[in-house]
Formats: C-alpha cells, structure tokens, sequence
C-alpha cells in the first residue's frame, strides 16, 4: 500500500542526520541506511571504540560540531529506523514506486519507499602520478581517517600533496598528533593564495586557520613548496621518497608514506541510477543531479542533499538536510511554517560563494597531464596505463567517456570510476582539447559497489514498516 | 615480503589484544582495530594485484577505492579499511588473487 511506504534517507552524516530531525520533528519515522559501522559521515567519523581522546583532541576547530551532531544523532536514535553498514547498491522499480536494493551482513533485501534522500556524500578527488599504486601512497581523506577513526598515522615520517584546504589541515593533524612532517608539496602557485584576502572579508574564521595551519608548520621546520608537479614515488616496495619538480627545480625528499589529493568529488551514483538529470558543474569539474534550492532532483520523490549534490563542505551539508526534509514536508503536504526554508537557503548561498574563492585559491591543476608519463597507471582495479587510453583513443574517433571506457575499460573496475573517472575525463580532454565537460558524464552502473558473487533473486522484501 | 609497519598506532597502544592469523603466524592486533590497521601496523602490504603482482596497501579508508581487499583463509575476501577485526580471523596477504568477475 503506497501511503505506507517510508521515507528512505541513504547516508548517516552531516546532511542525513540534520533531514532526520527534522523529519522526526514532524512525526516521520525514517529509515536511515549507511554503509559505515558508525554514523557521523567522513569529517565527524567516529572511532569504533573510545580510544581515550577527547573531541578536542580528535576533531580539533571542529570539534564542537562534531560533539553537536553526534548528540542529535544519538537522541534520535530510538525514533528512526536506522541500520548500519548497509550498502545501498542499486535503485530500482522506477517506473511504479521505486525501491532499493540494499546488503547488509550478506543478506540482500529491497526496501521500497514514498521518499528518497539521497546524502551521499563525496570521496578523494585524485589523480594519477608515476608510481601512486604504491604501499604507503594515500588520499589525504585516507591519512586523515587513519588518525581520526584508528589513532594511527599511515606512515612515521610523511610528504602531503595536492591542492584544496584540507592538504594543510591534515599535514598540521599528523604534526601534532607527533609523526614527522618532511613537506607540504602544494600543487598550486603562490600567487593563488591570494585570493584568500578577499576570502576574509566573507569567513574570516576560514581564512585564520588557515594561516594558523601554514605558520605552526612553517616555524615547526616543515618545508613548502607551491606550483609542484611530482615525477616519481621512490622505494621498491614501499614508498621511501618522492622526487619532484617545483619552482624550476627538481628535488627529492626522502618518506615513508604520502598523503595526497585535490579537493573532493561528489558521490551521486545513486542519483543517476533513480534516473536523475544531471548538469555539469564548473566549480566541482563534475556533473551532478539537477537540483532546487531545497534538493528536489528531476525526478519527483528523489531529493539529494549535501556533498553528494555538489561539494560544498560539512557546515552546508547541515544546512542542505534540514532544507531537503523540509522540502519532503512540504510535498507530503505538510505546511511548513515561517521563514526557514529562505533563511537556511540564503546561508546556503553564502557557503558556496566562499567555495568560489576557496576554489581559486586551491585551483584544480589543470595541466596536469602535461607531465604525467604514458606508463603511469590510471586504473588502480585493472591496471590500465595512460597510454592504453592513448591508443583507444586513437586517431581520433572517440571524444565520448563512456565510448572510452567500453574501449579500455577505465571506470569498468571495482571502484567503479571513483578513483580513476575525474582522471579519465581530464586525459580525454587533454587529447581531444575541449573542456572535461564535452566529453560527457559517465552512467553508473548497478551494482555501485561490489557485492557477493552469485546470490539469487531478492530473499527478503519489505514492503512496509 | 618485507616485516615492516607501514601505519604507527598513536593511541590504544594498550587496548587488549585481539589475536588472529597472518600467512598462518598468529598475532595480535587491538580491540577496535579494522582488519587493516591489524594488518599494517605489522606490514606493507595487503595483497598482490592480479594483473602485475604488485603489492597493494590501500588507498581511500573510506570504503570508495575497493584497494584493500584482503583474501581470507576460507576463500572470502573482505574490505580492510571498513571490516572490524575479530578474534581468530585468518588472513593471506601474499597470495596472488585470480582474476574475478564482479
Ligand atoms: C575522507 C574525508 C575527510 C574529510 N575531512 C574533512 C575535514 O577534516 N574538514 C572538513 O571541513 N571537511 C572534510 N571533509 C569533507 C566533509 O567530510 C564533507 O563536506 C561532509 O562530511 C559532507 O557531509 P555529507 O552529509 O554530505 O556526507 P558525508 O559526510 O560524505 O557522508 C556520506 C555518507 O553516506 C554514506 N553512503 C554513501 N554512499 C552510500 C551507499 N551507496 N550505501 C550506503 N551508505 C552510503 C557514507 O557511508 C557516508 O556515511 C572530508 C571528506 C572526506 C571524504
């Protein structure tokens, strides 16, 4: 029976639990699925046990939000339907009311729904350099992740690289938390960071960590270097060094681990599974599911909210879950009082105004390609060099990602193309010489994840609560 | 394969011991240990590639990059980065996986 269906939430983190409350406020039960073993999302992850560290400690500048959305979270609890470590990896039965295909413990199991919440979040924006499949190299989410969930570091004695604001966040994390910090490797030219200066004006509390982060480091001895491109990881078996250029010059340092990476890219194959229509967006580099103001997608009773609807930070992802379930609440008709859906937008437009600035002053390196050689791998699931997509791409006849991927099978692997699409679309672009978006979107593909091999039809549908 | 950690634990260094297998040798990792802070806080490596054989240790942490699937000794495979460790798991990391189908 259809008005029994419930209000199905994917995601467990800042936007997923901010809609959850709000939904329970009006009387809704959710069902709330995350695939993680603790809610919190990626900044606010939790350990899987007290390891003795206060959220000061383990959350540093944010450590108050963290504190915050933890508390709503657990005084929810007892009021939503909430199952974790549950992937969600298909969504299906669109053209009656959908449902989706989710695993947990190795059951399969469809969950039908009235509503879906799409807060899928984001991962690592990464790309390929000679040698990055190695033991030790890491997305900065990764090195950062290690710290916060596991209380340990990826490596003893680390070179961090890329480009975005998290880059010196998490090389001033590893330096308190006591491994030694060898180098900021920043992608981006010295000039950027002036960009910041404008950036005050709007956030001045941003901008001061930021050069708080910068000055500890600087005095504590750690090396920065801007406009760096890397040649190689050092080591046979694990990483012992990087070499790279900079400033005209090549240098090598000598490490255990690196952590590195550029920014984020959005999550949003679920959103195109449930037959979302997608734009590109420049800011992002990325295509994401058209959207309102409040995260009304395309497709009606699909809403997306939060990272995984364009990048713009845990504070917006709050902001964006409460405007999501309001927009829920008001399309199962309930009346939605006062002035918060404006209030909550207008706050939401100011956060992606600073993103504009954060943006320029931690550009994407676009030219990346120039000096990455043919042999470095792109794929990390198959193995694909770059310049196996050189020759698929041959003499000219492909100028279409998803031609590109049948081709070579880029984005075809385990990963499903969150580590190798952002790459793939920037070599294709660089050979072809248009802009990453005439290129096209790359579909997603069910499952989004890997499941278990070989299980049977769904053993266990549930139509309702 | 080299016997050297790739990880350096920063804090429950004293939480109680957790013991499994690695290749066969019993050791020990902590409670709330996932499977690859066990792993790499004693070695570099949690499997070999099946294409080249290179060796692999992970990449996102966060579930995303399907990098650190460790082969069990029952013939499963589990993600790293997002599975607790539990007493008495039994893990081959040099084994060279076949390839698969997903
Ligand atoms: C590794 C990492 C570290 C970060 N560190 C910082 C930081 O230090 N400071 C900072 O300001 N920002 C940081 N960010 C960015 C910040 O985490 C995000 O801006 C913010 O968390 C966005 O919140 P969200 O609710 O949109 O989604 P997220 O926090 O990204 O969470 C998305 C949730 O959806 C779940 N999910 C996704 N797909 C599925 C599926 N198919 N099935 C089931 N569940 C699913 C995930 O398990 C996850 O819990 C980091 C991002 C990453 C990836």
């Amino acid at each position: 029976m259809t008005e029994a269906l419930p209000i199905v939430i994917v995601g467990a983190a800042p936007a997923g639990i901010r809609a959850a409350e709000r939904l329970v406020e009006a009387g809704v039960r959710p069902i709330v699925l995350d695939e993680g073993l603790r809610a919190g999302g990626q900044i606010y992850r939790r350990p899987l046990v007290d390891d003795g560290r206060s959220y000061r400690n383990r959350y540093g500048s944010e450590a108050k939000k963290a504190e915050r959305l933890h508390a709503v979270f657990e005084r929810l609890r007892p009021s939503i339907d909430y199952r974790p470590e549950t992937l969600v990896w298909n969504v299906s039965g669109l053209e009656r009311s959908g449902h989706l295909d989710v695993l947990r413990e190795g059951v399969h199991r469809q969950i039908a729904f009235s509503k879906l919440l799409l807060c899928t979040g984001a991962t690592d924006r990464v790309l390929p350099f000679p040698d990055w499949t190695k033991p030790g190299v890491y997305t900065l989410g990764a090195a950062q992740t290690a710290l916060k969930a596991q209380g340990c570091t990826v490596g003893d004695r680390l070179v961090f690289m890329g480009s975005g604001p998290l880059l010196y966040l998490v090389a001033w994390q590893y330096m308190k938390a006591g491994a030694r910090v060898e180098a900021v490797l920043d992608t981006a030219p010295f000039r950027s960071k002036f960009h910041l200066v404008s950036l005050f004006v709007r956030a001045p509390r941003i901008v001061a960590l930021g050069l708080f982060y910068g000055a500890q480091l600087q005095l504590s001895g750690v090396k920065v270097r801007y406009g760096v491109r890397p040649q190689t990881v050092l080591g046979e078996e694990r990483v012992e060094g990087i070499r790279f250029r900079a400033g005209g010059r090549t240098e090598a340092l000598a490490c255990d681990a690196i952590g590195y990476g550029f920014a984020l890219r959005p999550e949003t194959q679920l959103a195109d599974l449930a037959g979302c229509r997608f734009r590109f967006e420049d800011r992002d580099r990325a295509w994401l599911p058209e959207r309102d103001a409040q995260g009304r997608t395309s497709r009606k009773d699909i809403y997306v909210s939060g990272d995984g609807s364009g990048i713009a930070g845990a504070d917006a992802a709050e902001i964006d879950g409460e405007l999501a379930a309001l927009a829920i609440l008001q399309d199962i008709g309930n009346t939605v009082a006062g002035d918060r859906p404006r209030q909550l937008t207008a706050a939401r437009a100011r956060i992606l105004r600073q993103r504009e600035i954060l943006e320029s002053a931690f550009p994407f390196p676009r030219d990346w390609f120039e000096t990455v050689p043919p042999e470095t791998t792109l794929c990390r699931c198959e193995e694909i060099r770059i310049g196996e997509i050189h020759c698929a791409v041959g003499a000219g006849s492909i100028g279409e990602i998803n031609r590109m991927k049948a081709l070579s099978r880029v984005g075809m692997g385990r990963c499903q193309g969150r580590m190798c699409s952002a790459a793939a679309v920037e070599v294709l672009s660089s050979i072809r010489k248009v802009e990453p978006k005439e290129t096209g979107r790359l579909r997603a593909q069910a499952p989004v994840k890997p499941i278990p091999l070989g299980f049977g039809g769904p053993l266990d549908t549930e139509e309702s609560r | 394969m080299s016997r050297q950690a790739l990880f350096k634990r920063r804090y429950r260094r004293d939480e109680e011991a957790i013991p499994f297998l690695l290749n066969g040798l019993p050791e020990a990792g902590r409670r709330g240990d996932t499977v690859m802070t066990a792993i790499l806080s004693l070695e570099t490596s949690l499997r070999r590639t099946e294409f080249t054989g290179e060796s692999r240790a992970g990449f996102c942490l966060i579930g995303a990059c399907q990098d650190c699937f460790v082969m069990m000794a029952d013939g499963s495979r589990v993600r790293a980065c997002s599975t607790a460790l539990e007493p008495g798991m039994a893990f081959l990391t040099d084994a060279v996986e076949g390839v698969e189908h997903d």
